[in-house]
């Protein structure tokens, strides 16, 4: 990777240098000021960077230089499904008919548009086993505001109201925060000797107010990479209460054709489209996280939904925004959704087709058990065990404290050291129920040889620890920077470029 | 095998020995049986790469975009041209394919472009704190009424009519969930109406939000306006369009404690709607409630400069129920489009832009306006789009000009009952002055023909519209 000190674009401008050459007016050039009042005008224009085409060109590529990507090697991040990204769907995303496509444009003019999301919107339907989709949340914690605020609406339509929402002490920190963003009080409820819901824990808080709980957030799987066996129960136990029953669906990767949120009772689920259906996630989004529910949570879906209409007089289907829903919740974001973001999910879905999601999805959960299984042999065995041993699904969370107490390694270290070695690190300290965890999701998209290359660099590095730890304490060495100071960033933050 | 998954029948062999299972039903026995599907999902079978291509083209095929038709429709989204090293970076692997930057030692191309994004964004808005981008304009707005909520106490926004009608209803719908009320201030004269304003604020406010441009395309006095806001301790929140601020004077300049809004015209296509990016800028003060992530600038052991996500104290995967906002995967491919769009226009080009695209627009307003059936919905200044009353119905004056080839503007009857003879009419650098002049024609013909004062309408020579 690229070393060379870091200098910003800021940092190479010089006044005088430019890359963009503009069409000349054609029209009138009147001083401004003749066309808007003076005093609505800017003064100075903005210090943009000005720098020509050729070197904005190697700025980016030597930035570009500097990041690990899923292109160059594995990319094993727990609840993240860093799954290959297919160059087709970039292909047909570029495609002007959806490029270039305005968001206004008149339904009857943007009818292959309406149709694909009609489309996605059918196909999630049935990988979810729920009736109905919007599209429009923007990505999983969005999709988590919206299950929030429509359990309000569907509580408020019957004239309650609610104020607690449930969540296990393993879930997603967006859970928490959604909570909270859309005016309910978060809920802990404990995890069991099996890494499933405490069902003691569930009906005692259950028990405190059961005409208070809104709804119950769960990933199923879960953050450790199990699937709640209790998932009925908890349901019936949720239902009779009255609540809802949330589904994030962060690792809806390991049961795609397997299994379906909606019979197990969920009444609203999310879809990260950037996990399980392959959108590139771009170093941070975009993404898109639209919604599945139930039948009664269906008329408080946000506005506008896209519908199918009966075509007349011998006419195809017509493919429509609907806008006129009374007891909706509303929108959630400008205009109809993350819509690149559809055409590569649902391009996806057609390659994979019904077969090839739920072998993904075999093949996803087979990975990681395989993966579990080496890193269960040797010193990876003993010093970083498992943290719940049964069968996993799609991931699976190891422990780094008796690592981090026979040898004194943490498992930040290890994350660190794993980088020299070419590998991105799973994800850190996640679940917090779990000491040192280190949670690793390698996906259906790995080939046994890259499992094998990961199992055999843990070995390395913790065999390495045996004779000196100082080596991965001080790690990494051959990335473009070394340990960064992340308490002086947060302290006395420097969020620009003093220009 | 799939074509993106690699275990063949001898690893699958191997793995499951390994694993000590005899397949991989077994695995999955984890799963109580009657939730296991016993038959395959009810979708079509898989396609090889060119039989999807194909499917898609013929989806794409039925949309009228951009390049079929002239497109003076704005409305929050613009037709720029995007210049081609935006696509050939954003492009690369490199920046595709990695996840959010959590390991900063091999994420410092990410990280310094946000930072890069944060400055040029501090330098438009003319606020000091930027983040590194949310997920698009309206949804922006909705964030910034929870940070005016927890800055202030208060449960209670002025809204503009001004501001975009999915703003405004989005922050509607958000503010359902955090406990807070919408009361909204009407226009007068295409401005938001001062008087009602001043008279709408109080000491329970959290926050003051305007748009300028605002919808009709009126530039706003945003200093004079937020004088209310200032005088009983509301936030004053700016949404703003991005290719005006190489001409406007910035919101900061102008008192704003929050400017933000729709990312799209930087850099990034039409795409109907999405994935683009919203912007976000604020005071000193507002940094540890902003939303989003934010990179900053330090050292590693080494001494060297490097880049983290830093702030991270606010987030969701630190703070859980107590983060100031719940967003983890936002739009940072979109909001790196952006920066190297801003790095190809640079200081002088953004300048001209914004310059061209005022003195386009006040030409194409004034051709307009001398259009018979044609006048001004208002006299506000404008930037870079202006709204028309026309004296015909609107929807099939626009079905006329379609069929020309033209995408004449936006139907303000649409949100607006109050201007159902309203056109809202955009202009990008694209829009020529010839095609200008064709759009005054073809408006001309059409409210013409409607009015009846054409026995003969051109426009009946192709009767075959699309759909």
């Amino acid at each position: 990777m690229q070393r060379e000190r870091a200098q910003t674009i800021y940092e190479k401008s010089k006044p005088g240098r430019r890359a963009a050459t503009l069409p000349a007016a054609e029209v009138p050039e009147p001083p401004l000021e003749e066309l808007i009042p003076a005093e609505l005008l800017r003064d100075e224009p903005p210090r943009l960077p000005e720098v020509a085409e050729p070197e904005i060109v190697r700025h980016y590529n030597k930035l570009s230089r500097r990041n690990f990507d899923l292109d160059s090697g594995f990319y094993p991040l727990g609840s993240c499904t860093m799954k290959h990204n297919p160059r087709l769907n970039e292909r047909v995303a570029a495609l002007p008919g959806h490029a270039r496509l305005h968001p206004a444009q008149d339904p009857k003019r943007a009818q292959g548009a309406l149709e694909l999301m009609w489309l996605l919107q059918e196909s999630l339907s049935e990988i979810c086993g729920l009736p109905h989709v919007s599209l429009q949340p923007s990505a999983g914690s969005h999709g988590e505001l919206a299950g929030l605020l429509l359990t309000r609406a569907f509580h408020a339509d019957r004239g309650e109201e609610r104020t607690k929402v449930l969540a296990p002490d393993t879930s997603h920190g967006t859970n928490p925060a959604s909570v909270t963003m859309a005016g309910y009080e978060a809920v802990k409820v404990a995890t069991n000797e099996r890494g499933g819901v405490e069902m003691d824990d569930l009906r005692a808080k259950i028990g405190e107010g059961p005409d208070q709980v809104a709804c119950l957030m769960l990933t199923n799987p879960n953050t450790l990479g199990l699937f709640d066996e209790n998932i009925a129960e908890i349901a019936g136990l949720i239902h009779e209460a009255g609540g809802t029953l949330y589904y994030d669906g962060a690792n809806l990767n390991a049961v795609m054709g397997q299994s379906r949120p909606g019979d197990m009772g969920f009444d609203i689920v999310h879809v990260n489209l950037h996990k399980s259906f392959s959108q590139p996630h771009g170093g941070g989004g975009p993404g898109a996280g639209p919604i599945a529910v139930s039948e009664r949570i269906e008329p408080y879906l946000p506005r506008p939904q896209v519908v199918r209409r009966d075509g007349d007089n011998g006419h195809g289907p017509f493919f429509d925004l609907d806008l006129e829903r009374p007891k909706s919740i509303g929108r959630l974001r400008g205009f109809q959704g993350n819509f690149g973001v559809f055409v590569r999910s649902y391009a996806y879905i057609l390659s994979l087709g019904a077969d090839g999601l739920a072998e993904a999805s075999e093949t996803a959960v087979l990975n990681a058990n395989y993966l579990k299984a080496r890193l269960a042999e040797g010193r990876a065995g003993e010093r970083l065990p498992v943290a719940f041993n049964r069968h996993c699904m799609h991931e699976f969370v190891l422990s780094g404290k008796p690592m981090k107490r026979e040898l004194g390694l943490a498992t930040l270290d290890l994350a660190k050291r794993l980088l020299d070695f070419g590998f991105h690190p799973p994800t850190v300290y996640f679940p917090l129920l779990v000491e040192e965890a280190l949670m690793i999701e390698p996906t259906e998209t790995e080939t046994k040889e890259s499992l094998d290359a990961f199992a055999d660099a843990i070995e390395r590095i913790l065999a390495e620890a045996e004779d000196d730890p100082g080596v991965a304490k001080q790690a990494p060495y051959t990335t473009p920077v070394r340990r960064l100071d992340e308490v002086k960033a947060t302290r006395k933050p420097v969020i620009r470029q003093p220009l | 095998m799939t074509r993106y998954t690699s275990a063949t029948p001898a690893d699958r062999a191997e793995m499951l020995a390994a694993i000590g299972v005899g397949s991989t039903a077994e695995l999955f026995e984890q799963v109580p049986e009657p939730l296991r599907l016993d038959c395959p999902l009810k979708l079509p079978e898989g396609m090889s790469e060119a039989e999807v291509f194909e499917r898609l083209s013929a989806l794409a095929a039925r949309n009228v975009d951009a390049e079929e038709q002239v497109c003076f429709v704005g409305a929050g989204m613009y037709d720029h041209y995007v210049p081609a090293i935006v696509d050939a970076i954003a492009q690369r692997s490199e920046f595709l394919t990695p996840y959010t930057p959590y390991q900063p030692e091999i994420s410092q191309g990410g990280l310094q472009v946000m930072f890069e994004f944060q400055t040029a964004m501090s330098e438009l808005t003319g606020l000091p704190v930027s983040n590194a981008g949310l997920y698009e304009g309206p949804s922006s707005v909705a964030s910034a009424g929870y940070l005016a909520m927890a800055a202030t106490k208060r449960r209670r926004f002025v809204v503009s009519r001004g501001l975009h009608p999915h703003s405004r209803e989005t922050l509607e719908t958000y503010a359902v969930g955090y406990g807070a009320e919408v009361v909204e201030v009407g226009l007068s004269g295409g401005e938001t109406d001062a008087g009602a304003l001043a008279a709408a604020v109080d000491g329970e406010t959290a926050a003051v939000f305007l748009q300028s441009p605002n919808f009709l395309g009126a530039v706003e006095r945003v200093e004079a306006l937020g004088v209310a806001a200032k005088e009983h301790g509301a936030l004053l929140v700016v949404a703003t369009d991005p290719m005006t601020l190489g001409v406007l004077k910035p919101p900061g300049e102008q008192g704003a404690d929050i400017a933000l809004g729709e990312g799209q015209p930087l850099g990034n296509r039409l795409d109907f709607g999405g994935p683009s990016f919203g912007f976000f800028c604020a005071t000193e003060e507002q940094i540890r409630r902003m939303p989003g992530r934010i990179a900053g600038e330090t050292d590693d052991v080494d001494g060297r400069r490097g880049f983290v996500l830093a702030l991270q104290t606010r987030e969701q995967h630190i703070r859980r129920e107590k983060a100031t906002h719940n967003i983890c995967t936002a739009q940072a491919l979109n909001a790196l489009a952006a920066m190297v769009h801003l790095a190809w226009l640079g200081r002088e080009g953004y300048r001209e832009l914004g310059e061209l695209l005022v003195r386009r627009t006040v030409y194409a307003r004034e051709r307009l306006a001398a259009v018979p059936g044609v006048e001004l919905l208002h006299e506000a200044p404008v930037a870079r789009e202006f709204a028309l009353r026309l004296d015909a119905p609107v929807d099939r004056v626009l079905e006329r000009c379609a069929e020309r080839g033209i995408a004449a503007g936006y139907p303000l009857g649409r949100e607006y009952p109050e201007y159902e003879d309203g056109l809202l009419v955009a202009i990008t650098e694209r829009r020529t002055k010839a095609q200008i002049d064709d759009l005054a024609e073809a408006l001309g013909a059409a409210v013409a023909t409607e009015r009846g004062e054409f026995p003969v309408d051109i426009t009946e020579k192709s009767p075959q519209g699309v759909g």
